[in-house]
């Protein structure tokens, strides 16, 4: 036995001397992620290429989906082996890391590069900020009002595309009636509630859903117009097909690339499977962002940087933290990704039609918009969104019946 | 003292005690008091009471959760058993090419339920599956929905589960049905009792031992059914085909929410508890009683 010790430690001894003696001269972080498809490799990559230029090793840990990447995330850093960095989406996801302690204040290298000066909307900041200290890096914006439409099909049929959903209903008969699916969408959860916000944004527009989901103020949910966004959900279901159930998104968005489906509802990273098609933005396809307002959710990714028990970790973080603002990292990261920058000052001019849309509204303040959770905690929006994917799943479920369970989540103070 | 009667294999037995009550015993005590707190993302100790089980028995989900296991346990259970005894029957008639039809027949219980899942999915899957093919070979009235109906999506789950499951059921009923001493089968044929007749009636009862066995091991997998539905139907359309256990790790590691999926875990485990608790209670207590005296 004393034998076998001896042996562990003249192996482990010496490899843990090398490491301490390395990590002085070089930087080493390891981060998770959960972008896993071609694009998204191909956005992350930009980070760590630039990481990489600077002399340092960069642990790549991807893991598909994101619910799966942050749950290793959290337990890790439970479990004491943090990683360097890890993602989260630009929402309420990481507040408990943040009250118990667990991350890293970037505070210091905020505040020397002005980041309060430059990210842009200052939005991004609210979501970082804790008792004004910075605790996240806002990498990029992603919006779901979208509507992906094949302009080929509205050829076929002799109709303009559709700018709004009531346009998109009133043309559905007759591409249905022409053997085409109206509707592409795919039935998991997280599908149904985002054309659900993206239908109850256009029809009753920021400021009401503002009053129901951030104030939760019950008048403004009974006056009429949250009704009629079920009314129009539910039409707007009737016009899928039977495939639809647990279809993934970029299956679903396939669909529309082929012609088999006129319109789906998705978030600009279905940009990137019509780029991988090569079709080209408004003339092989439209993106329209449906209602008289348009709006750009602040839907989105940051990088959190979990507290780590070696003291070097934090000059680690740091680094990286400033690697991932820096202007030129974030034009290449995002023309990669295909989303909008967290800052105005980078060079968008690989932008396309679509993305320069995203572009030109975002610069003006009231077309910015939040979500459901911007304000609430996971558990309020997951009740919620059972309810909405019940109502599409369930014929009999009353639109009565639906208004009084969201009203009870509404007042249940989760 | 009893206790101390067989001190070795008591000193043998120690480390497995010492795991089971740390490890079981701790989790499940664990489990019950984050249960009763608000713990989101982490499990932090913040005093609730039972809000948390409040909350979950206002949940439509968890209703149609435990209301899908009843169906799944029953449908399972049943279904495994005859079709796995038909197979039995059938196998045992002195056919042609027996080993290749029971290695056909048990293949599916070597796969995992992943694959079982995955291949159902599309067989049942109306626009790429069997009901496309129908229709592509001319037959357009044919319709098989069910993975996509709300309603009858818990039977397609149900169906790919006996697919695996029967061929079990064979094999042990085969064993048993080899186990018949051949006098019987020669005083029935003599009496001029039917074959199906000496079948159920005579014969299922002196299998009684392999049905027990069967349902058992069937009842298991019952309540820990979780990677057939994740890959099969993953809970859906909407939320019509979730259980008990995918409702747990929904809570856990998709929606940030520790108490509840606690609290949803020790009503697992007390359900688990009353329905074990009886037949325990029979097996260990009143049937060594009976056998003492």
């Amino acid at each position: 036995m004393k034998k076998f010790f001896s042996i562990l430690l003249t192996i482990f001894v010496p490899l843990s001397f090398t490491n301490v003696s390395k990590a002085g001269s070089h930087m080493e972080a390891e981060v998770i992620h959960w972008w896993t498809s071609g694009g998204e490799q191909a956005a992350i990559s930009q980070f760590a290429e630039a990481w990489q230029e600077m002399g340092n090793t960069w642990i790549d840990t991807a893991i598909t989906g994101g619910e799966n990447a942050r749950g290793t995330t959290v337990n890790r850093i439970i479990g004491g082996n943090p990683p360097t960095a890890a993602q989260f989406n630009i929402s309420k996801q990481f507040v408990d890391l943040v009250e118990q302690g667990l991350l890293q204040s970037l505070e210091e290298v905020a505040s020397a590069e002005g980041w309060r000066d430059f990210i842009y909307p200052p939005e991004l900041i609210e979501t970082c900020e804790f008792e004004g200290e910075f605790y996240c890096v806002p990498v990029n914006i992603h919006s779901w009002q979208w509507m992906w439409i094949n302009n080929d099909v509205y050829k076929q049929v002799g109709l303009p595309v559709p700018q709004t959903f009531e346009e998109f209903l009133a043309g559905a008969p007759t591409i249905q009636a022409a053997g085409i699916t109206p509707l592409a969408l795919g039935g998991q959860g997280w599908q149904e509630s985002g054309m659900f916000d993206v239908v109850a944004s256009s029809i009753m527009g920021f400021p009401l859903m503002q009053s129901i989901y951030r104030d939760k103020d019950v008048d403004a949910f009974r006056d009429g117009r949250f009704e009629s966004v079920l009314n129009t959900f539910r039409e707007l279901n009737t016009f899928t097909d039977e495939g639809s159930p647990g279809r993934l998104w970029n299956d679903t968005t396939a669909m529309v690339i082929e012609g088999k489906a006129a319109m789906q509802v998705m978030g600009d990273w279905a940009r990137g499977e019509f780029a991988v098609a090569g079709m080209e933005a408004m003339k092989d396809y439209s993106c329209v962002i449906p209602g008289k307002e348009k709006y750009v959710a602040l839907g989105g990714d940051v990088f959190v940087f979990p507290k780590n028990d070696d003291p070097k970790v934090k000059d680690v973080q740091l680094a990286m933290a400033s690697m991932m603002v820096n202007p030129t990292v974030q034009a290449n990261f995002n023309n990669a990704k295909g989303s909008l920058p967290m800052r105005l000052d980078v060079d968008t001019s690989a932008a396309d039609a679509c993305m320069q849309m995203g572009l030109d509204l975002i610069q003006n303040p009231d077309a910015i918009m939040r979500e459901s959770d911007d304000w609430n905690t996971p558990a309020f929006t997951n009740a919620w969104d059972d309810i909405i994917s019940e109502f599409r799943n369930d014929p009999n479920y009353t639109v009565a019946q639906v208004m009084d369970d969201l009203e009870g989540v509404l007042t249940s103070g989760l | 003292m009893p206790l101390f009667r067989n001190i070795a294999s008591m000193i043998a037995l120690l480390p497995m005690i010492v795991i089971s009550l740390t490890v079981f015993v701790g989790c499940i005590i664990y489990s019950f008091v984050y249960s009763l707190t608000n713990s989101k993302l982490i499990p932090v100790f913040n005093y609730i009471g039972f809000d948390q089980y409040e909350r979950l028995f206002k949940q439509r989900k968890w209703d149609v959760a435990v209301e899908n296991i009843f169906i799944y346990g029953f449908v399972f259970t049943i279904g495994c058993l005859i079709i796995g005894f038909l197979l039995a029957v059938l196998i045992d008639q002195k056919i042609r090419g027996e080993s290749l039809f029971r290695t056909i027949f048990l293949y599916p219980y070597a796969m995992s339920f992943v694959v079982t899942g995955l291949v159902w999915k599309w067989v049942l899957n109306p626009t790429f599956g069997l009901e496309n093919s129908m229709h592509m070979w001319g037959f357009a009235w044919f319709e098989l929905d069910w993975l996509v109906n709300r309603d009858l999506a818990i039977y397609a789950v149900c169906i790919a589960a006996v697919w695996q499951g029967a061929g079990f059921v064979m094999v042990l009923m085969l064993a048993g049905l080899r186990g018949i001493d051949e006098d019987i089968w020669k005083s029935l044929s003599i009496e001029g009792v039917a074959k199906w007749k000496s079948y159920i009636f005579v014969i299922l009862p002196m299998l009684r031992p392999m049905v027990v066995t069967a349902v058992v091991l069937i009842a298991a997998g019952v309540v820990k059914v979780y990677d057939l539905i994740l890959t099969l139907t993953s809970g859906g359309p909407g939320y019509a085909t979730t259980t008990p256990a995918l409702y747990v790790m929904e809570n856990f590691f998709k929606r940030a929410d520790l108490g509840q999926a606690f609290a949803a875990s020790i009503i697992m485990f007390i359900s688990v508890v009353c329905i074990l608790a009886p037949w325990a209670f029979y097996e260990f207590y009143l049937r060594n009683k009976y056998a003492a005296n």
